[in-house]
């Protein structure tokens, strides 16, 4: 125990913390004892991959334990079962939603060796210095406390985070253009009755509020003051306009899960839906053409991070902060860029990338060989593109992100009624 | 004294099973249908507003209709099909070997998990699956059918599948049970086959039909996984009230429709144990 606080300290007072961290460190004095840490992580199925527990046995040294459950699920675990999680791998919405239980403890940026090439995104808010903020809850709102303790969020950087951002992404509509033979510009066209029959959106409410609400500000039904934070007024009108369409038969289904989203989409039971980004991948990997179709209303957003338990202390804790160094430092980024989301670091990333996955997944460019994902399936051949575009592009055209309201409660009830109508 | 001391002795464990894992959760959700809730916490106290939220809300009417009509329609179906299976295993089948070989058959399946049986549907009645694709090839259709898949349709066709053979499994097992000289009596007193059906079988193995008809009911009104897959999320009967609730941290919101739940079913069985009494028959 002592030994290893010396040597954590050494290092961070060195100042060689950067560069430690992403040489991959494991300071081999405390080698001994860390082997017997196992530090249970929990979240979606996006990052909580197997691949990274075993990387992290090899780099760190210690057991990292990975489940993986829906978003619901994984809001409720938060919330309710603070002892059976050390580090929550949970959306910004979330931890706006479960911040205040006191299930989690603030994160000393200090510490955290890459702090500063994190995106802007989650830090100031702003990718670029010129842009705008989206609507929704933004990360950078729900990112930093006051201090150690803090239960309500600070306005700017205050160097107590709440989550550490590890992957984000912008999300649009998924199309079949082999089974919808024109160009899909907006997102008015999931309500289109052209499609009567052949659409779907995801019932999981606070993701799928926004996109019915991309939509019915899209069709100029309604003005919104702020996506991410609806009236009750606007949650009515905006159910009631997808009421009505659901009465008339425009879904196919609402689905719930990663697969089910896939399923619908293979197997042509839908050809235009609300997806994320991996499904097209899924979908594209079958053969089957499918586009991660950029809209001009923009993109609906999200983003994930890693918090740390309320409970953890000593050495775990020490070593939770060297497994989030050690997410930061590249290769993880590098896996899941790889996959088509975002890391918080790109600039670490890019170490683990070949050019060609650079340049194809990140700055947009036509890809000069095959690209395939971290499994090995191909995903796009010589010459192609990126659905979207750059990093800039996409992330840049953000036009709201996922968001837990004001009036949740009454939305939520809401959108029962809408799955029961 | 003794005796009396012995009786209780032997029945404790049984009690005390039945009072820890079955009434004392029945408790807690009546308890904890009281509390209030916010996003993310529940916090003890004495209200109504779950309550009068559930018996005001016409959605939750309209759901609670919904769930009785896909109990009343497998209800039905089952029934049907399972006294059929039923009378034909037990006196279509001479031989006891056959009995005991096509029954373990009507079982097979049931070695599979539910949720594969259910699901295993799914691409066999979508818009590109095997039966659209079937009749457009005898020319029946000329386009897919729609209404196969996420549809009503496709939610009881799941539930009969799923739940013929609780229905078959009582009714053979009673019928097994009627003496055979009850039947040659009746075709010696001259009836025919329909009325030895109609007056004796039918009355004969009504306990069998009722304690089918009780786990057929409670299934399909306690479920939600069927009606979530095979609706593609677009139908909802109680079930998924309480699941979507719980998915929403709002348990005291689940527990009261659950109580809710639990009641009607109650009341259900209450109704269907005055028209026969089980007990005589077990």
């Amino acid at each position: 125990m002592s030994k290893m606080r010396y040597s954590r300290r050494a290092i961070l007072k060195g100042g060689v913390a950067a560069a430690a961290s992403a040489a991959l460190p494991a300071p081999m004095i405390w080698a001994q004892e860390i082997k017997d840490i196992t530090l249970r992580q929990f979240g979606t199925g996006v990052s909580n991959l197997n691949d990274v527990a075993t990387k992290v046995k090899e780099d760190l040294g210690f057991t990292l334990e990975m489940t993986a459950l829906d978003s619901d699920s994984v809001t409720q675990r938060a919330a309710t079962q603070p002892d059976s999680f050390d580090i929550a791998d949970i959306e910004y919405w979330i931890c706006k939603k479960v911040w205040p239980t006191g299930n989690l403890q603030a994160m000393d940026t200090s510490k955290i060796a890459n702090y500063d090439k994190i995106v802007g995104i989650f830090r100031s808010g702003k990718l670029t210095p010129e842009s705008t903020i989206a609507q929704g809850t933004a990360p950078h709102s729900v990112g930093f406390v006051e201090g150690p303790g803090g239960t309500s969020f600070a306005s700017e950087e205050t160097g107590w985070m709440t989550l550490i951002p590890t992957i984000y992404n912008a999300d649009t509509l998924g199309i079949r253009p082999d089974l919808i033979v024109r160009p899909i510009e907006s997102w008015t066209e999931l309500l289109n009755p052209e499609f009567k029959g052949k659409a779907s959106i995801l019932d999981i409410s606070s993701i799928g509020i926004m996109d019915m609400a991309m939509v019915c500000e899209a069709m100029g039904e309604i003005q919104y003051g702020d996506k991410g934070n609806m009236t009750m007024e606007e949650i009515d009108a905006t159910f009631a306009i997808f009421t009505e369409a659901k009465r008339a038969g425009q879904f196919r289904a609402f689905w719930k899960t990663f697969d089910e989203s896939v399923n619908l989409m293979a197997s042509g039971e839908v050809v235009i839906q609300s997806m994320w980004s991996p499904a097209i991948t899924a979908v594209k990997s079958r053969g089957i053409p499918c586009v991660y179709q950029p809209l001009k209303e923009g993109y609906r957003s999200w983003g994930g991070g890693l918090g740390l338990s309320a409970n953890l202390s000593g050495m775990a804790l020490d070593a939770a902060y060297e497994y989030i160094n050690w997410y930061l430092s590249g290769w993880v980024g590098g896996y899941l860029m790889r996959q088509g989301y975002y890391s918080a670091v790109p600039e670490t990333s890019k170490n683990f990338m070949s050019e060609n996955e650079w340049g194809y997944w990140f700055e947009g460019k036509p890809a000069t060989d095959v690209i395939t994902s971290p499994t090995g399936d191909v995903l796009a051949q010589a010459g192609e593109t990126r659905d979207g575009g750059s990093f800039e592009d996409r992330m840049g055209a953000v036009a709201c992100w996922n968001a837990v309201m004001d009036e949740n409660q009454y939305m939520v009830r809401k959108w029962n009624e809408f799955i029961a109508a | 004294m003794t005796r009396n001391l012995i009786g209780w002795l032997q029945a404790a464990p049984l009690a005390l099973v039945l009072m820890g894992f079955l009434v004392a959760p029945i408790i807690m959700i009546v308890i904890v249908s009281f509390w209030g809730s916010t996003e993310y916490s529940i916090y003890p106290a004495f209200q109504f507003d779950n309550y009068s939220y559930l018996f005001a809300s016409s959605v939750v009417w309209r759901v609670f209709g919904a769930t009785f009509k896909y109990a009343a329609i497998v209800w039905v179906l089952t029934l049907g099909i399972g006294f059929t299976v039923a009378y034909f295993l037990a006196f279509h089948v001479r031989s006891l070997t056959w009995q005991i070989a096509l029954f373990l058959l009507c079982t097979i399946p049931f070695w599979t998990s539910n949720i594969i049986r259910m699901i295993s549907w799914i691409p066999f009645l979508g818009r590109n699956g095997i039966a659209n694709q079937t009749l457009i090839s005898w020319g029946v259709i000329d386009e897919p059918l729609e209404w196969l898949l996420y549809s009503d349709f496709s939610v009881i066709l799941a539930f009969v599948h799923l739940y013929t053979l609780f229905m078959v499994v009582p009714i053979f097992n009673t019928m097994m049970r009627i003496d055979h000289s009850l039947l040659e009596a009746a075709r010696d007193a001259g009836a025919t086959g329909f009325q030895t059906l109609v007056n004796v079988i039918i009355p004969l193995t009504k306990p069998g039909i009722m304690i089918g008809t009780i786990f057929v009911v409670t299934l399909v009104m306690g479920d939600f996984i069927t009606v979530r897959f095979m609706s593609g999320s677009q139908r909802a009967n109680v079930g998924r009230l309480i699941s979507n609730d719980i998915g929403l941290l709002q348990y005291p919101s689940a527990a009261a429709t659950a109580v809710v739940l639990l009641c009607t079913v109650l009341l259900v069985i209450g109704i269907l144990l005055r028209f026969v009494n089980i007990r005589k028959e077990l």
